[in-house]
């Protein structure tokens, strides 16, 4: 069957939605004051923003989705009632390679542990590999990141590097690992 | 103290927009050369536009993060080529970009010699943990240049480059200080 009729961007208690100029800034801004959540989704260091420098930062996302063509984000929002719960990105796209990187964040702490990451990463593939037609997707991920990690192992994903040493945190050093999952695996499994 | 400019082939100058923008007007016609150091698609830029983009660069004078450099051969003064180290001041890290122009000089050592002299800069001079490179699969000459200089295969992204129709492999390397302070045998830094 030809399936155009699945929905790329509803899950079962999620949806990909776009960004709320109005409301979201706020938001975010409260998941930047939360340094664990900054220090999973970023190497660079973790500092609490506020919602006039998030509001910024879209405008600059927007702008290099509309030049660059090589990103396509997403806000993650609850079904029920519209929340933001998190975002989700394909970024660094090579259009001649075929390949590109994922971004996915719960925000708040007491959305964690609910399935939306899972929710969330299995529409995100869908749209890398079926709307986008990527072979191939990468992540990146700090070793201390467990519970990404989990997540990418469960959808299939292959570490297929280890950056040795390559971040400094709470005084010691980590690797940064490099998983990669393709079009075909995907496809096998789904 | 050692010679950090100096290498046994070739010897380290600074980056010359104009001279730079001469070479890599020839060297882009070189469509080989610019698959085995880069993964996307070979362009072709004017001279003007090329001298503008390291004009630029230069303008910016000195910045911890960024260090662009020229290479010449010892015996002819040639220039052959270029190396660039782009630093994570936060977690002290180095990422390195390394290529020869001039195709007479591959497989000659020069480019071994000119990684030796990169990474002596990254550990004495910018005093980095560690530096990383990225290379094509299909570039074995490199892969055996980098391990020579004490890099280490740190894995592979599977078919992430698509080359002449055939999906190839990109390889990831690093070197860590206390691995190449090891190889420099007590010498004198």
């Amino acid at each position: 069957m030809f399936d155009i009729q699945t929905q790329l961007f509803e899950g079962q208690d999620i949806r990909f939605g776009p960004i709320d100029h109005e409301k979201d800034p706020e938001i975010e801004s409260k998941w930047t004051h939360d340094s664990e959540f900054m220090r999973l989704m970023e190497v660079n260091p973790a500092r609490p923003m506020s919602a006039a420098m998030i509001k910024k930062q879209y405008e600059k996302l927007e702008k290099q989705v509309e030049e660059k063509k090589n990103l396509y984000y997403f806000t993650i929002r609850a079904k029920a009632d519209d929340r933001l719960i998190g975002k989700a990105a394909v970024q660094w796209i090579e259009w001649t390679n075929g390949n590109g990187f994922l971004e996915l964040g719960i925000g708040a702490a007491e959305e964690r542990g609910k399935g939306y990451g899972t929710q969330a990463l299995r529409l995100l593939l869908r749209f890398a590999f079926a709307e986008l037609n990527l072979f191939r997707v990468s992540a990146i991920v700090p070793e201390y990141n467990e519970g990404a990690i989990a997540l990418l192992k469960k959808f299939g994903f292959v570490q297929e590097v280890c950056r040795r040493q390559s971040l400094e945190r709470d005084g010691r050093r980590w690797d940064l690992l490099v998983f990669g999952l393709l079009n075909d695996e995907w496809r096998n499994q789904a | 103290m050692r010679d950090l400019f100096r290498g046994e082939l070739v010897r380290i100058t600074a980056e010359e927009p104009e001279a730079r923008a001469k070479a890599e007007v020839r060297w882009q016609r070189d469509t080989e050369f610019h698959r085995l150091a880069d993964s996307d698609a070979a362009q072709i830029t004017s001279e003007r536009k090329i001298k503008e983009w390291f004009e630029k660069q230069a303008e910016q004078g000195f910045k911890p993060e960024r260090h662009p450099f020229s290479v010449r051969t010892l015996d002819e003064d040639k220039y052959i080529g270029f190396f660039g180290l782009w630093v994570d001041l936060i977690h002290s890290v180095a990422w390195v970009g390394i290529g020869i122009g001039e195709r007479d000089f591959w497989g000659k050592g020069y480019g071994t010699d000119m990684m030796k002299l990169c990474l002596q800069y990254a550990f004495t001079e910018l005093c980095v943990e560690r530096v990383s490179l990225g290379l094509h699969e299909y570039n074995p000459r490199a892969l055996r240049s980098y391990e020579k200089c004490g890099f280490r295969l740190e894995g592979r992204t599977r078919k992430d480059i698509l080359r002449e129709g055939r999906r190839t492999d990109t390889l990831w390397m690093g070197i860590l200080r206390e691995e190449w302070l090891q190889m420099q045998n007590g010498d004198l830094i």
